[in-house]
């Protein structure tokens, strides 16, 4: 491929494992021409800045780091034929597969016949989490940390506190552990940590006490961070550190899909896709954590891959038309508990064609037991929020195009 | 050697830039002292970046004379230096019968400024031109010419100017005493004595411990007036066109909601008196007070994600006007306590002050054709450098800052000497993700770059 090339068969934006499985997949389907294209000077995603495991298990069978992770999906991306594009954004999507992109050649479009939207998702900030006090440096979300501890010789504090109980405020521990740094506590706000419990003991194990019931209220320090207020039930405390790391809070990265005119689910902060992974506009297609916040990168690759085959035979004219019902889901004994569906809608079904949503993902926003009802079945939930739930897919609903 | 200035002007927020652009394109030999480590890290650091007309400004005050004036060199200017201006216009905005009372009263007012484009309007006309506005509005009238700009790219401008016409400027360099010996004055830094004819006092949020230093006494007290703003994401900018201004109380402007020139939204700012010059505190409930007061004015505005948060302090004093005072026993003048229309005003201002100094006595020669710097252009609805060939790739994705942006900053005569000073010149790490992308690279570069950061 040459720079000049301007019509693609897929155009997959954004190339981390959801990305760059899919194009994978989408060369290995026999199409033509596959463009990824990726605003960071490296492709590969979130993986490539997170220095520990577990990475590879579900696509490889194997234990792997972050980086070595995100350099075999490139390779192999590269290997199957895909073309990258990397230090290359995408600033506009327009109808039927339209994309503008900047980069050093400054604004240019390009189109495809189909676009693959893998833009990824980020953690909630420090200002959108509205937290007071001064505006000192050493304040950052995981990611950046891990920037830090990837490519930089130094690291922005050592003695931070960690902010959040998930997953991946445990992996900003590791982090912290394997590159000199010792937090001084993990705080959590709720009366348990929020990734499975065994992890409870991970702080201890690191020797970082963890607080729980505990909230952060401000922030402290004139250049770096010097201590911050905390709030427990036994009333405010200064912790003294020298910075904080924002953990979690996985936000779609959504700006983008946002500014084209696309519709956003107000509980998933994602695109609402149908079963295939369609949206609106039935030129794109959506895969990866931009559809809810955060999944493990295995679930994002796995999810590529099968958007990747309703693409492709979309591309071939095997996919119904998109006429949706959406989802509709109730949990009968709490109103909020639900925070949402994917798919959020149901388009009809044909057997020639693959389905990349099989399962109705549901996520709760607050601890749940008791009934919830998709359509017109009732299923028994009971659940700890943020937890992946699978459910059988409600039925497609009738295909206009397959009445007599 | 040390060399005798015309002027030195203490302090580099945005009066003290404008100032020395006008002494220096006047034919003064100026130099500017400035206490932080870069400039504008003051009150200028935080504000609601709002060109005024000064349709509100009390009558016939200097305070008004210098914010139109400084509003019509900035439109003459602006061009010539690659400034923006966003001439989106205002709605003061009524919300009870009281408040719809007083319109009339402040549109008289605006006409007695000489702004005479008001124009009132009802409930359904307020909402025709802002259809995302609480349907509860009962009136407004409009101020057509107020305007947004870059509250730092001006400054940034202004002083740039000054360097590249013979000005000199040194940061970190707090004037700690003064000598004036009836000729001329000796200022004492830690970076050395600076001699000078004539010394301006522009220390904002310290203009009164300056005029303390130096003259022995001042005539105010300032009284710090810190201001917390909630800034919203770029999609909620389409929520509203003009700024929109309550009815102003006796004590304060109000709270504002306005897009800012970047394609955000702000919400701000509050007004609440502090002793603490050096610390703009923020503070949880009042930033959730301030997301709910926008979400009541823009009621879409309650499912939109907060992008950054920020608090400035006004040099606000027990007087309500602006204290410009010359000393003509000690060739000084002290321009103190521009409380809250400093960025709108700082041309006039410094025209003002130019005027004041030939009384004192300075003369000298205009320079003929000044040098004219060209700025970066950060403002939304231009085209930026993120469209154009050559950018050399995006450094920041959220606020799309490209590395040419970044290293034409870094290499400036004006480069920056903090992170907060290189933030403010080119916005990079300063959109939603607030650095969750570009954190690191940015440091990064700044460290390649060898600036001594925060
Ligand atoms: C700190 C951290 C630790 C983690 N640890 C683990 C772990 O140990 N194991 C695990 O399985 N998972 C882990 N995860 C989760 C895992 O990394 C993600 O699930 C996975 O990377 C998601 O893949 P994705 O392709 O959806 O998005 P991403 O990996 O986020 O990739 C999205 C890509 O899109 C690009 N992009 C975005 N917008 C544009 C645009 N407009 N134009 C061009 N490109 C764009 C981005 O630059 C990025 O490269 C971790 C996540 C984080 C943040
Ligand atoms: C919340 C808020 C909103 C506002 N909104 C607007 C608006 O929308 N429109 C508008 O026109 N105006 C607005 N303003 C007002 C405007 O920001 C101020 O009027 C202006 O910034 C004052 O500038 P200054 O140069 O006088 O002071 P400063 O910016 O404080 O500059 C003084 C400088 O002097 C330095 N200094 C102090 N002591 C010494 C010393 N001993 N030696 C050397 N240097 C010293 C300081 O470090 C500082 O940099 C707002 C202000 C606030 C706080």
């Amino acid at each position: 491929m040459t720079d000049t090339q301007l019509n693609f068969d897929v155009i997959v934006v954004g190339a981390g494992p959801a990305g760059l499985s899919a194009a994978i997949e989408l060369k290995r389907l026999g199409t033509g021409s596959v463009l990824v294209v990726e605003r960071e000077k490296q492709a590969g995603g979130i993986p490539r800045h997170c220095l520990h495991s577990p990475y590879g298990m579900r696509e490889w069978n194997r234990l792997m780091f972050g980086p070595a992770y995100a350099r075999r999906l490139t390779q192999d991306a590269l290997d199957a034929g895909v073309d990258i594009r990397c230090e290359t954004t995408v600033t506009a999507l327009k109808p039927n597969g339209v994309i503008d992109i900047s980069s050093d050649a400054g604004q240019q479009t390009l189109t495809g016949r189909a676009v693959l939207l893998a833009m990824g998702a980020r953690e909630t900030s420090r200002s959108a989490r509205l937290v007071g006090g001064t505006k000192p440096k050493g304040v950052m979300n995981t990611a950046t940390l891990q920037n830090f501890a990837a490519f930089c010789d130094h690291m922005p504090f050592k003695r931070p506190v960690v902010v959040g109980t998930e997953l991946v405020s445990f992996s900003a521990l590791m982090t912290c552990r394997s590159h000199g740094v010792r937090p001084v506590a993990m705080l959590e706000k709720n009366g348990r940590i929020t990734a499975r419990a065994p992890f409870a003991l991970a702080p201890k194990a690191m020797g970082v006490p963890l607080h729980l019931e505990t909230q952060i209220a401000q922030i402290h320090g004139k250049r770096q961070v010097e201590a911050v207020t905390i709030i427990d039930p036994s009333g405010s405390h200064t912790l003294q550190c020298d910075g904080v790391i924002f953990t979690g809070g996985f936000r779609p990265e959504n700006a983008l899909l946002r500014s084209s005119g696309f519709e956003i689910d107000s509980g998933s902060l994602g695109p609402k896709i149908d079963q295939y992974g369609r949206l609106s506009d039935t030129g794109y297609y959506c895969a990866g954590n931009i559809l809810r916040g955060i999944e493990t990168a295995g679930w994002c690759w796995n999810e590529g891959r099968k958007v990747a085959q309703c693409i492709a035979a979309g591309l071939q004219g095997d996919l119904p038309p998109r006429t949706p019902v959406n989802v509709s889901a109730q949990a009968s004994a709490s109103e909020h508990a639900i925070k949402f569906t994917l798919p959020q809608a149901i388009s009809p079904s044909d057997p020639k064609a693959p389905v990349a949503f099989d399962k109705l993902q549901l996520r709760l926003s607050d601890a749940y037991t008791g009934d919830v009802v998709i359509g017109t079945s009732t299923h028994r939930v009971s659940s700890k929020p943020e937890r992946r739930i699978l459910l059988p897919l409600p039925q497609s609903p009738v295909s206009q195009k397959a009445l007599p | 050697m040390s060399k005798v200035y015309d002027v030195a002007i203490i302090g580099a927020g945005v009066i003290g830039c404008a100032i020395a652009r006008r002494l220096t394109l006047d034919g003064a030999r100026v130099i500017v002292l400035e206490k932080a480590p870069d400039i504008l890290d003051g009150a200028s650091k935080a504000n609601s970046a709002i060109l005024h007309t000064g349709f509100d400004a009390p009558q016939g005050s200097l305070e008004l004379a210098c914010v139109q004036e400084g509003y019509k060199e900035y439109e003459a200017l602006r061009g010539q230096m690659n400034l923006p201006l966003d001439r989106c216009g205002a709605l003061v905005l009524a919300w009870t019968e009281d408040q719809e009372a007083r319109l009339p009263i402040l549109m008289e007012q605006a006409h007695a400024n000489g702004v005479e484009d008001v124009a009132p309007l009802s409930r359904t006309e307020t909402l025709a031109l802002e259809s995302a506005l609480n349907s509860t509005v009962r009136a407004s009238f409009r101020v057509p010419r107020e305007s947004l700009i870059d509250p730092w790219s001006a400054p940034h401008a202004y002083l740039l100017q000054a360097l590249l016409n013979g000005a000199d400027l040194k940061r970190d360099c707090p004037v700690l005493a003064g000598q004036f010996d009836g000729r001329q004055w000796t200022l004492t830094t830690p970076r050395g004595d600076i001699q000078a004819t004539y010394v301006i006092n522009a220390a904002g949020l310290y203009g009164d411990k300056v005029d303390l230093i130096l003259l022995g006494q001042s005539s105010f007290n300032i009284r710090p007036r810190k201001g917390q703003f909630v800034v919203f994401d770029k999609m909620a900018a389409r929520l509203t066109q003009h700024i929109l201004l309550p009815v102003p109380t006796e004590t304060t402007k109000g709270i504002v909601v306005c897009r800012t020139i970047w394609g955000n939204l702000l919400v701000g700012p509050t007004a609440e008196e502090q002793e603490d010059r050096e610390t703009a505190g923020l503070d949880q409930d009042t930033l959730e007070m301030l997301r709910a007061k926008g979400a009541e004015i823009l009621p879409e505005l309650a499912s939109e994600e907060v992008t950054s948060l920020y608090a400035g302090l006004r040099p606000a004093c027990e007087h309500k006007e602006y204290q410009i005072k010359t000393h003509p026993d000690t060739n000084m003048v002290t321009v103190g306590a521009i409380r809250s229309t400093g960025l709108s005003s700082a041309l006039g201002t410094a025209a003002h002050v130019g005027r004041l100094l030939e009384g004192l006595g300075h003369q000298a020669q205009p320079i003929k054709i000044p040098d004219l710097p060209q700025m970066g252009m950060l403002a939304e609805h231009e085209t930026r450098d993120w469209q154009r060939a050559g950018n050399q790739g995006i450094l920041c994705h959220c606020e799309k800052v490209t590395y040419r942006e970044a290293m034409a900053v870094l290499n400036d005569p004006l480069a920056p000497k903090s992170f907060a000073g290189f933030k403010r010149r080119t916005r990079a790490s300063m959109g939603r993700c607030q650095g969750f992308y570009c954190g690191q690279a940015v440091q990064s570069l700044l460290d390649e770059k060898g600036l001594e950061h925060d």
